[in-house]
């Protein structure tokens, strides 16, 4: 794992990853901040334990796809590919403006490092499965990630992904469910996610772990095993994730997907992060 | 709770069938789209594939249960390894098609045309074309070419795919014109739809020494009387009814139209602006939204008003029953065309 860097440690680079997708959200003075507070200890895994990928050559061909299925999702993982040095920082003040390579949706024509183009929900597993098809052919070790949310669960189409990938024994992908519990219209549960989530996919056929998505150890340690698991089958990590973590009092908020943030309290909030910024 | 007014068919408003009289007559959609008796040939596009994929590696094949029923299984058949059968699921075929195009792949997906057009079209926008992949998709049943009814008749799908920036939409007409557009979308870097005719397939534009070029409208032959503009298996029918025509003194020409979009707005609007002739399209779908349409904006656009008709099928939801009844019922066969023609001449000359 070239790029796990010893003395830089995974909470940290959540951290600096939080801090980044605040930046960006005090830009426009809006985003999908909660989702990207709430998956920052996940990404983090992603892009410094698990994948390997080369920062000044995004596009090289051994590298881990990582799939943005979520496209409101943009804003954290615009952070995480600038604290992984794919994207500059000095780009952060172009979030969501004209010209700009971080556009509010993840689009993968506009940006380097997003693989995918995201936004229309229950897209993103159909198309890694695609890709993993592909990587299989070219006879390329690399895996395939696909973030997804647990709103798109209720897309057929994404069930019509989870069934490839099992009839097609892709145990190159690995798809990252972010359940928040959080849609556009309420909790996720409360329309056609059903808990536990882990059985319906083992019942599929997949691999699946479920685990505390703020818990860097846990998360860790669920990467690994998927990577590691020796069945041909795909894989999947439910990363039960709290929105807004590590913000206590936009955690305490009425949690909503659209988390609104008054122009003053994206200082406070940063504030609130540099102060408790991992040793 | 009161309901509104139903307007639905039902069974009611159908008359009993009156016993079958003459040849066979049915609705399979195996059915020969002509019966005057040209030489076929047997799945022109699968085995241009198979020809194809002898050299290039990056053809891969998918699709979602039909390849019997769009001759995907004779490429299937030749290369086992690089076809993929995705099952009953649109979706994913569309999304795994991109995501192996997005690998270096060139992908033909294939299903019938109301499925890639109704059920899978936000999966063709946004993972093949908005990233302009190079995903081919191929359908059998574009039009109507069955008589399974609505759910098999995709009598819209050329004005929904018309609609989306990045595609290329292409109704070809025969199996020689088949065999050279599977060629050429497979050099042409970005997505494609075809319309497929599949089985045993006419050969018609054979005779004529024509050559596809996805970029060109063509002339198959003038006329001073009447221009058709047609694609897809009209222009089989507009090239017989131009044979009859001339029997009876009438003139008419045969613009082929493969491609609809991008449309050759040059070599249309020169045929459509010599003057003296009526402008008849004829296109294998509804007068919504297809090549009528298209052709009628871009003469407009370039100030050229010819006499101008339309041969389409009507907006609405088609009877089933036998292909050849259907196309006499609609309009498409060679006697309704030739009979319509010369009724819009009798009332109203071409200025």
């Amino acid at each position: 794992m070239p790029n796990a860097i010893p003395n830089v440690s995974l909470a940290q680079r959540a951290w600096a990853i939080r801090r980044n997708a605040l930046r960006m959200g005090e830009v426009q003075g809006q985003g999908y901040i909660g989702q990207a507070l709430g998956i920052a200890d996940v990404l983090a895994v992603s892009y410094f334990h698990a994948m390997d990928y080369r920062a000044d050559d995004p596009g090289w061909e051994g590298r881990d796809r990582f799939c943005l299925s979520i496209g409101h999702y943009a804003i954290a993982l615009y952070a995480a590919l600038i604290e992984a040095g794919i994207l500059p920082e000095d780009e952060i003040g172009t979030y969501g403006m004209d010209d700009s390579r971080l556009p509010m949706s993840g689009m993968a024509a506009y940006t380097p490092g997003m693989e995918i183009t995201g936004g229309s929900l229950g897209h993103g597993l159909g198309i890694s499965v695609g890709i993993a098809l592909g990587l299989k052919r070219k006879r390329n070790p690399a895996f395939v990630y696909n973030m997804l949310s647990d709103g798109e669960l209720g897309e057929g189409s994404t069930w019509e992904a989870v069934m490839s990938a099992v009839q097609w024994k892709l145990d190159n992908l690995i798809a990252i469910v972010d359940f928040n519990n959080q849609q556009a219209d309420g909790p996720t549960t409360h329309a056609l996610a059903q808990v536990p989530e882990a059985p319906k996919w083992e019942a599929f056929g997949w691999h699946a772990q479920s685990v505390d998505g703020n818990d860097i150890d846990a998360v860790k340690a669920a990467f690994d095993t998927a990577r590691t698991h020796a069945a041909a089958q795909p894989r999947v990590i439910i990363c039960n994730t709290k929105m807004c973590k590590g913000i206590p009092f936009l955690e305490d908020r009425e949690i909503t997907h659209f988390i609104r943030v008054e122009p003053d309290e994206w200082a406070r909030a940063l504030a609130i992060l540099d102060e408790s910024r991992p040793q | 709770m009161t309901l509104g007014p139903n307007s639905r068919r039902t069974p009611a408003h159908i008359a009993r069938p009156k016993p079958a009289t003459g040849g066979a007559r049915t609705s399979a959609m195996i059915a020969s789209l002509d019966a005057e008796g040209r030489e076929t040939v047997t799945a022109p596009f699968g085995h241009a594939l198979v020809d194809l994929a002898r050299t290039r590696d990056d053809i891969v094949g998918l699709t979602a249960d039909l390849s019997k029923y769009t001759d995907l299984h004779v490429f299937a058949k030749a290369y086992p390894d690089r076809f993929y059968q995705m099952g009953m699921a649109e979706a994913v075929l569309m999304s795994a098609a991109a995501g192996l195009a997005r690998e270096g792949f060139t992908p033909f997906a294939t299903t019938y045309a109301v499925f890639a057009s109704r059920r899978a079209y936000d999966f063709i926008v946004m993972a093949i074309a908005e990233e302009n992949l190079p995903v081919k998709i191929v359908c059998a049943l574009p039009g109507l070419t069955t008589g399974y009814g609505p759910s098999h008749q995709a009598t819209e799908d050329l004005a929904i795919l018309r609609g989306m920036p990045n595609l290329t939409v292409i109704d070809p007409c025969c199996a020689t014109e088949i065999d050279q557009a599977t060629r050429a979308i497979a050099d042409h870097p970005g997505p494609v739809y075809m319309r497929l005719l599949r089985g045993n397939v006419p050969d018609v534009l054979g005779e004529y020494g024509y050559k596809f070029d996805i970029a060109r409208a063509q002339m198959i032959h003038d006329g001073n009387d009447v221009l058709f503009v047609s694609s897809g298996l009209m222009t089989m029918r507009t090239l017989d009814a131009a044979k009859r025509l001339k029997a009876d003194g009438i003139d008419a020409g045969v613009l082929h139209v493969p491609t609809i979009k991008p449309l050759d707005e040059d070599t249309i609007a020169a045929a459509c602006g010599k003057t003296g002739r009526l402008v008849v399209t004829a296109e294998n779908h509804s007068i919504t939204g297809g090549l009528g349409e298209a052709v009628a904006a871009c003469l407009l656009r370039r100030g050229v008003t010819p006499a101008f008709r339309q041969i389409a099928l009507p907006d609405e939801f088609l009877d089933a029953g036998a292909l050849p009844t259907l196309h006499d019922q609609y309009g498409l066969s060679v006697d309704a065309v030739t009979t319509r023609v010369k009724a819009w001449l009798a009332d109203a000359p071409a200025t």
